[in-house]
């Protein structure tokens, strides 16, 4: 199959994999019941990159990225996050780790009942307790305005449209400037132009905050301007990882329909 | 949805394992570890304040209507109904004091309580419950916050705090209820009715209904909260968690009436 380019979308640079590794995952079992999700995971994240992880609905993508933040464990495996084996670390050290990696939810998880503005001080008042209510206010607006939503400041999640929520649970990730973020399907279910405002979202916070993402996603023109690299979950493991070109440049029945629903008419 | 059905067989055929016996100390162990954690987070700084502040008014305003026409009715019809029996003995003159006690002792805490399981207990439940589905929770334990302070402690303490002011003001509303029925009847004036009822009242009957509202304060909360923050992931788990948060928590205040009751009477004879 051929790679032949009916859209736009500007390929990125891929990363440099002499870089220093910021997670790493190896072997990595989990299962639920006897319902094996993620049977042998090996990945690696280097500093600075966007990891476009693509795969079908149900193959544990999300499971992955909430072992790498403990909301869930593994069942074995080694999972390395800024130098900190997950699985063995105490509970405090645990929440030094979380400051550290953003995590936006699939479905955004903004808190209802309260306004923007106090689900983005949130996080930020209880880890930076020394911060007085100025400097809070002022991150707060200047990571609204980094997502563009300043004008949402005082209104309530239930006011906001899907990709509006998309974008505040991002900018309340954003505001404990984290090293690493993690987009569990930032475009899914939003129309062209809102995944387009959301993939450059995504793109400027890794120039912006430097920050290393995993972005998981089923929509390979977000992946293709988003990423530097893409692996592929097929069956709980890895087996495809790299450019876009070297991931799609098969006749792997289990690859093949994502390109081929993306890009061909 | 097809991937739900899925894992909720997985789960099934993977909980079969341990037996029926197993699983209710599993489940009494549970609960006890989450009691023992709220008594660990609730003391320990950092404190949610505002939040515990937030969640007493909120407590008190939900349920300050209901309780009060309950109150009052109670304390009007109590009094009416008691009135033919005393009249027996002409001793009508007895109906405040009588009305006073019942009242302190067993009508008001158990009243209050009883609404503010349905109210209060319900809507914890519903409401820690649909933030653990839609991941709130997780979001709150991601950011390196502790939902658990934030959520259980506040929602647990403020029920705790409520509950026994709300007793009381229940009480005030009955004697008020009370109060017009003898004035009606009796024409009896407020002054000599505050006075012969609240004679008749020890301090023993104060510290135990303020005792047994602070329990059953406690008991609301901490059903609603564990029901609502270890609620099951889809939308039936809300609706389950709220539920069992009111049938819990009213069978539980029920036991603990009927053990304080045979407690307290110690010390009365
Ligand atoms: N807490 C859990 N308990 C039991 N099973 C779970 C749990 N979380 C996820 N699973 C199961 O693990 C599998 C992978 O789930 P996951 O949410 O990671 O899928 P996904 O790849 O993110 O899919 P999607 O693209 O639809 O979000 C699913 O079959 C799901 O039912
Ligand atoms: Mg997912």
């Amino acid at each position: 199959m051929q790679c032949s380019d009916p859209d736009p979308v500007e390929q990125k640079k891929t990363t440099d994999t002499n870089l220093e590794k910021v997670i790493t995952i190896r072997n990595l079992y989990k299962a639920f019941g006897n319902f094996e999700v993620l049977k042998d995971v090996n990945l690696d994240l280097y500093k600075g990159e966007n990891l476009v992880v693509l795969g079908k609905s149900g193959t544990g993508k999300s499971v992955l990225i909430k072992i790498l933040v403990g909301l869930l464990t593994c069942d074995s495996g080694e999972v390395i996050v800024l130098k900190k084996h997950v699985d063995h670390i105490t509970y405090k050290e645990l929440l030094e780790l979380r400051l550290k990696v953003g995590f936006s939810f699939q479905n955004s998880a903004l808190y209802d009942s309260m306004t923007v503005a106090e689900n983005l001080k949130f996080p930020l008042v209880r880890n930076q307790r020394k911060l007085g209510k100025a400097e809070v206010n002022r991150s707060v607006e200047e990571v609204l305005d980094a997502v563009g939503l300043l004008a949402t400041l005082n209104q309530m999640p239930s006011e906001l449209s899907g990709g509006q929520r998309k974008r505040v649970g991002i900018a309340r990730t954003l505001i404990l400037q984290p090293e690493i973020m993690l987009y569990d399907e930032p475009t899914a279910g939003l129309d062209p132009i809102t995944c387009e405002d959301i993939n450059s979202l995504i793109n400027e916070v890794q120039e912006r905050y430097h920050t290393s993402s995993i972005i998981i996603t089923h929509d390979l023109t977000c992946a293709k301007a988003v990423g530097n690299r893409v692996a592929i979950l097929l069956d709980g493991k890895f087996e495809r990882q790299g450019t876009f070109e070297e991931v799609f440049n098969t006749d792997d029945d289990r690859v093949k329909p994502f390109y081929d629903y993306n890009f061909i008419q | 949805m097809e991937r739900k059905a899925n894992t909720s067989i997985v789960l099934k055929a993977n909980v079969k394992g341990p037996g029926k016996f197993t699983r209710v100390f599993l489940t009494l162990y549970d609960v006890f570890e989450f009691v023992a954690r709220f008594f660990r987070e609730a003391f320990l700084p950092p404190y949610e304040g505002k939040e515990l502040v937030r969640q007493c008014f909120d407590i008190g305003y939900r349920s300050l209507l209901l309780i009060s026409t309950t109150g009052f009715i109670t304390g009007m019809v109590f009094t009416k109904q008691s009135r033919p029996s005393l009249a027996e003995f002409g001793a009508t003159s007895w109906l405040p004091s009588l009305v006073a006690i019942a009242l302190l002792r067993t009508l008001a805490p158990l009243l209050t309580s009883l609404i503010a399981a349905g109210k209060v207990g319900s809507s914890i439940g519903a409401e820690l419950g649909s933030m653990r589905v839609t991941e709130q929770i997780d979001a709150m334990e991601v950011s390196a916050t502790n939902p658990f302070k934030f959520l259980v402690t506040t929602r647990v303490l403020a029920s705790t705090i409520t509950i026994p002011i709300l007793t009381f003001y229940t009480a005030l509303v009955g004697m008020l209820g009370a109060l017009l029925n003898v004035y009606i009847s009796e024409g009896t004036s407020a002054v000599a009715f505050f006075q012969t009822s609240l004679e008749s009242i020890t301090f023993l009957d104060i510290i135990a209904s303020t005792v047994k509202a602070v329990i059953f304060g406690f008991t609301i909360g901490i059903v609603g909260c564990y029901q609502g923050y270890n609620s099951s992931k889809g939308t039936e788990g809300v609706g389950k968690a709220a539920n069992s948060s009111v049938v819990i928590g009213m069978f539980l205040i029920f036991i603990e009436e009927v053990i304080s009751v045979q407690f307290f009477a110690m010390f009365r004879s």
